[in-house]
């Protein structure tokens, strides 16, 4: 029964979304209020059948009712609760229903939050929420005619085929809902852009109405991403943090041309500079998280991530695709001579800043889809089966992010319109200073000699001296930083997150140590300082597993530190493994243990891996997307602010 | 127009930029039959991938780090060696995908081993290696569902 509830819920929704998308840019074009407000309520009532939907699939992943066809396939009796919830969405119809869900809450978002205080913001609204309604049936068509989450089976089997190990993990419960939260949460900036382009008004209005939204979605695909970095981290045994893997490139190319989005919104919003860029930027965002979903749904890439490839669905989503990024765009290239032109702004200015920035990010951002898409393109051309390594992407990407990095301190402390650079560059001599008495540091102490290491550590030391002098600049005096408001704080959060960031990479690529041996028991090997020595293994028995668990011990300087238990599980449902790797961190460093197969006369291979700074990726991460709630909360601090003085409510003096 | 001009030059840059680094960064995939077609094709010291399945009773561990095994199309096969921790689904029978060099002997010098990421998942390199070998058996394994 729960079965065809919820696809009777995903017809409804489908309905729904058609009224909103009639109602919706109808409603924009006669100026009728009736017909807007219905377009919201259409909004808000497919965010609930689609929410019924998503609720009704995890309420069969829970009862374990395998005569639906998805259930059956990807979950088992036996498996932890916690993994029949988050295995929900661990398979490709479920991660499309969440899909689905996370794009009705924006559209509901933006139902709720439609600015009712001019006409032409109504309007605005209403045309974005009809935008959103197209993604939304384009969608769910796929959905239900290609990928049915409810498919019936029949007979059903008394058990399932359970859900791939790798997948059997609390990474789950966070990775994919933040990645999609950031992918789709571009839609609403998507929306607002081609809702401008089909406005008359040639004004960069939709840009307020859009910047929290493309604020959200930056920030959670930024904890998305640490999020998944930080599981592949300790869930592959591999000792890194980036593999440069297709559908981490899917991932990091949305998060670029955000990341340049919501920056020339910034300047858009401000002085009315890039008007048209800004609008393109929308639309490239949206459309880079399309290709990721086109890139990870098709099947056409061989990766970590690859769970369905049906070519009808790729076809499918070619086709949704090709609609998504050629209609805006040709509806651009008719209103673009129409707009009216940015406003001007001197060589030496944020805004130039936010030039740089824009440029470097799509070219990096460019770079990576040429290396994504170029094994496909001569598959399909010539036949040649190739791939495209890390090497690639380290040769182009990291250069392009340096001169970002070097460029970064100078943006907040140029003004706006026109700034004095010799001015701006007295203020940053004290994070220059820094920055030159860092690398004379690590030539002195730190061998070997890594001049890339060192440089991209300069890098992180300038960028964090430079929001050290943007917040100094802001404050006046050390007493008043902690009056500034919350909102000041934004950009040097931001800034100096990408700082640790950057230290966390070189220290786990640059200076990092492995060691790999077999060891039997009471044999030691050593690795940058560590001495290992294996105690023994055992057998553990898990609830859906069973595992080789190895104790060892570690040592440094003669004295016993810590002992680790690295495993390796076997799954015999889904047969199986995975690897736990046993990673003990001092927090500025991690030892990383790996138990590999046990070899000829009872040793096992013990690959051990010591990555300094490696924790300060994730810190870094963590707090680049502080910065964006903090960015999103102050926005909508000041609105809640705003509304209420406009409605003659005075807040209570505090004393 | 200084805009577009800016813009034309950072995309041209980047654009030279990835065409440069790609020269150098390619990986070829070949299968078992390609390189007993064409060894012309496969330079020695140039590091490829090679794919195929992990021929039946083939592998050999000893006390050491090295493991041996065989990489076979079910019509060629090509011995590889390597050193370190076999991915978790590693098998023989099942499909893998190896990074390395061939060394004069023919022997693959493999730095990296990857195994399909589940039990119904074939690395689709390999099942396009078997279709063209004639071992493919549709429906046996299906590429990548689930």
């Amino acid at each position: 029964m729960t079965g065809e509830l919820g696809q009777l819920a995903l017809c409804l929704a489908l309905a729904l979304s058609l009224v909103q998308a009639f109602s919706g840019f109808a409603g924009a074009s006669r100026s009728s209020l009736k017909l807007m407000a219905m377009g919201r309520g259409a909004a808000l009532g497919s965010f609930v059948f689609i929410a019924l939907a998503f609720f009704t699939l995890m309420f069969a992943y829970v009862t374990s009712d395998f005569s639906v066809m998805a259930v059956a396939e990807n979950s088992h009796t036996a498996k932890p609760l916690i993994y029949k919830i988050t295995g929900v969405w661990g398979n490709h119809e479920g991660s499309m229903v969440l899909w689905l869900l996370i794009l009705g809450i924006y559209s509901a978002a933006i139902a709720m939050t439609q600015p009712t205080d001019s006409r032409e913001n109504e309007e605005l609204g209403s045309r974005a929420l009809g935008v959103q309604a197209l993604i939304a049936i384009a969608f769910l068509v796929f959905v239900l005619l290609t990928s049915d989450p409810f498919e019936r089976f029949y007979p059903p089997p008394f058990e399932g085929n359970g859900l791939n190990p790798l997948l059997q993990d609390p990474g789950l419960a966070f990775h994919p809902p933040l990645l999609y939260l950031g992918y789709v949460g571009l839609s609403a900036a998507f929306s607002f852009a081609a809702a401008a382009l089909l406005d008359k008004r040639n004004d960069a209005a939709w840009v307020r109405l859009a910047r929290p939204f493309a604020l959200a979605a930056w920030t959670a695909l930024t904890l998305g991403i640490a999020a998944g970095s930080w599981w592949a981290y300790y869930t592959l045994g591999w000792g890194g943090f980036w593999f440069w893997d297709p559908v981490e490139n899917a991932s990091l190319m949305p998060w670029l041309v955000a990341t340049a989005l919501i920056h020339s919104m910034m300047a858009t919003e401000r002085t009315g500079a890039f008007k048209s860029w800004t609008l393109l930027l929308a639309i490239a965002a949206f459309s880079f998280s399309l290709i990721g979903t086109f890139l990870v749904r098709s099947g056409v890439l061989n990766s970590v991530h690859a769970f369905a490839n049906d070519p009808r669905r790729g076809l499918f989503i070619l086709m949704i695709l090709f609609v998504a990024i050629a209609s805006p765009l040709t509806l651009f290239a008719w209103r673009a001579p129409k707009l009216s032109p940015g406003a001007p702004f001197d060589l030496v200015s944020r805004e130039t800043g936010i030039l740089v920035n824009n440029l470097l990010l799509t070219a990096s951002a460019a770079t990576i889809l040429i290396g994504v898409l170029y094994p496909l393109v001569l598959d399909a051309v010539e036949g040649i089966k190739i791939s495209v390594g890390p090497p690639y992407f380290t040769a182009t990407v990291i250069p392009m992010l340096a001169l970002l990095a070097v460029a970064m301190p100078f943006g907040p402390v140029f003004l706006w319109r026109r700034a004095n650079f010799r001015a701006a560059l007295y203020s940053l001599r004290f994070a220059f200073a820094a920055a030159v008495a860092a690398l004379l540091a690590l030539l002195a102490v730190v061998r070997p000699v890594s001049l890339l290491g060192f440089l991209a550590v300069c890098l992180g030391v300038w960028l964090i001296g430079g929001s050290v002098t943007d917040i100094a600049r802001r404050a006046g005096t050390l007493r008043r930083v902690w009056l500034l408001p919350a909102g000041a704080w934004t950009s040097a959060l931001a800034h100096a997150g990408l700082g640790v960031v950057a230290f966390g990479v070189v220290g786990a690529s640059i200076w990092r140590s492995e060691a790999i041996q077999v060891l039997a028991p009471h044999q030691t090997m050593n690795v940058a300082g560590y001495t290992l020595r294996l105690d023994s293994t055992e057998r553990v028995q898990g609830p859906n597993y069973f595992a080789d668990r190895a104790a060892i011990t570690v040592m440094a300087n003669g004295r016993t530190i810590t002992v680790v238990h690295p495993e390796k599980r076997s799954y015999p449902v889904e047969q199986t493994g995975t690897t736990q790797s046993a990673i003990r961190t001092t927090g500025i460093s991690d030892l990383y243990v790996v138990l590999g197969d046990p070899r000829e006369g009872g040793g096992w291979v013990v690959h051990a891996f010591v990555n300094p700074l490696a924790p300060f990726i994730w810190l870094g991460g963590v707090i680049m997307a502080l910065a964006g709630f903090i960015a999103l909360s102050a926005r909508i601090a000041a609105k809640v602010r705003a509304t209420r003085s406009a409605a003659g409510v005075v807040s209570e003096p505090v004393s | 127009m200084a805009f577009a001009i800016t813009l034309l030059l950072a995309g041209g840059g980047a654009a030279a930029l990835a065409v440069y680094a790609l020269q150098d960064n390619v990986l070829f995939f070949y299968s078992p039959s390609d390189i007993a077609a064409h060894p012309e094709k496969v330079p020695e010291g140039r590091a490829f991938r090679i794919g195929g399945l992990v021929e039946q009773g083939s592998v050999k561990r000893d006390r050491g780090l090295e493991v041996h095994f065989v990489v076979t199309d079910g019509k060629n096969a090509v011995p590889v060696q390597y050193s370190g921790v076999l991915p978790d689904l590693f098998r023989e029978g099942q499909g893998v995908v190896a990074l390395g060099t061939r060394s004069n002997s023919g022997v693959f010098n493999a730095s990296e081993v990857l195994a399909k990421h589940d039990e119904r998942y074939m690395p689709p390199e390999v099942v396009d290696a078997l279709k063209r070998s004639g071992h493919w058996q549709e429906g046996q394994t299906r590429p990548g569902s689930s």
